[in-house]
């Protein structure tokens, strides 16, 4: 078998890059694509938990990874609705430039 | 052979497919976070989507994994690139496509990725002894189910509300106004 710190330090790793790239990145599409790369991370972390756990016929941790699957879908749905919205009225989709509530 | 002073592990089957999955899903994130151009990036996410799959499949969660490929690769990389066309014009820009604050970001991202590896390196995990899973694939979805229409029966009926609100609202905010 593969060590659970294996799966866990990858998921740590695919974390910290969707961290960066949620922070770093100006354009809202890019910042939106590394918000579902942390969520995956974190998904794998919940899988990983129920398979090494003490007690595997206990579904919860699975179940949730799919309550997080359908929570991360409704969020790119209205997140890019936004940018959509926003580049109709703006024409743009750097985060920098979209200051119309800075006083 | 000549004995070497160091004993090289040799991976397993199923250790070896976990080295090749985790290097390819590794890659295509770093590569979504760091490509100039966004297409590129989305095809990459669409790659490092598809690993985590793997990453199911070789957790022997294969219902996740179908999940993940249909939702993720199916639909949300589908709804990203169609995103990415419709505010084109833009996204090859001369610009940077990274704020002021990259450098100070990226320490701090590789400063979380080793404290949380170092961490998960210390920590005894309580990891059962026998790893065997009771049952085949096929009595693990219907246990799934049945959690879902049982256990879960509020949360599942509140997603699905939260599903409709968010696409109703999605499509009230991204429609033309004229």
């Amino acid at each position: 078998m593969v060590p659970l710190q294996a799966y866990l330090t990858l998921a740590a790793f695919i974390f910290s890059c969707g961290l960066y790239g949620a922070l770093a990145r100006r354009n809202a599409i890019a910042m939106l694509m590394a918000v579902e790369l942390m969520l995956n991370a974190v998904n794998i972390n919940l899988v990983a938990f129920w398979r090494y756990g003490p007690n595997r016929d206990d579904l919860a941790g699975q179940t949730f990874a799919i309550f997080v699957i359908a929570v991360a879908a409704a969020e790119v749905a209205v997140g890019l609705a936004l940018v959509i919205a926003i580049y109709r009225s703006r024409k743009t989709v750097y985060l920098d430039e979209i200051d119309l509530l800075q006083g | 052979m000549p004995e070497l002073p160091v004993e090289i592990p040799i991976p397993t089957p199923h250790q070896a497919v976990f080295i090749m999955v985790a290097v390819a899903t590794g890659v295509a994130s770093l590569l979504v976070v760091t490509n100039r151009n966004l297409f590129y990036s989305a095809l990459c996410l669409v790659g490092a989507l598809f690993g985590v799959a793997g990453v199911y499949v070789l957790l022997e969660a294969e219902f996740l994994a179908i999940t993940q490929v249909l939702v993720y690769v199916g639909a949300i990389a589908t709804l990203i690139t169609f995103a990415i066309m419709l505010t084109r014009g833009i996204m090859f820009g001369v610009t940077s496509p990274n704020n002021r604050h990259m450098f100070a970001v990226m320490a701090m991202a590789l400063l979380v990725f080793l404290l949380v590896a170092g961490v998960v390196d210390r920590v005894p995990w309580a990891v059962a002894e026998d790893l065997t899973l009771s049952g085949d694939g096929k009595s693990m979805i219907v246990d799934l189910g049945w959690e879902f229409v049982t256990t879960y029966a509020l949360p599942l009926e509140l997603i699905g509300l939260l599903l409709l609100i968010a696409l109703v609202g999605a499509v009230m905010l991204a429609r033309d106004d004229e």
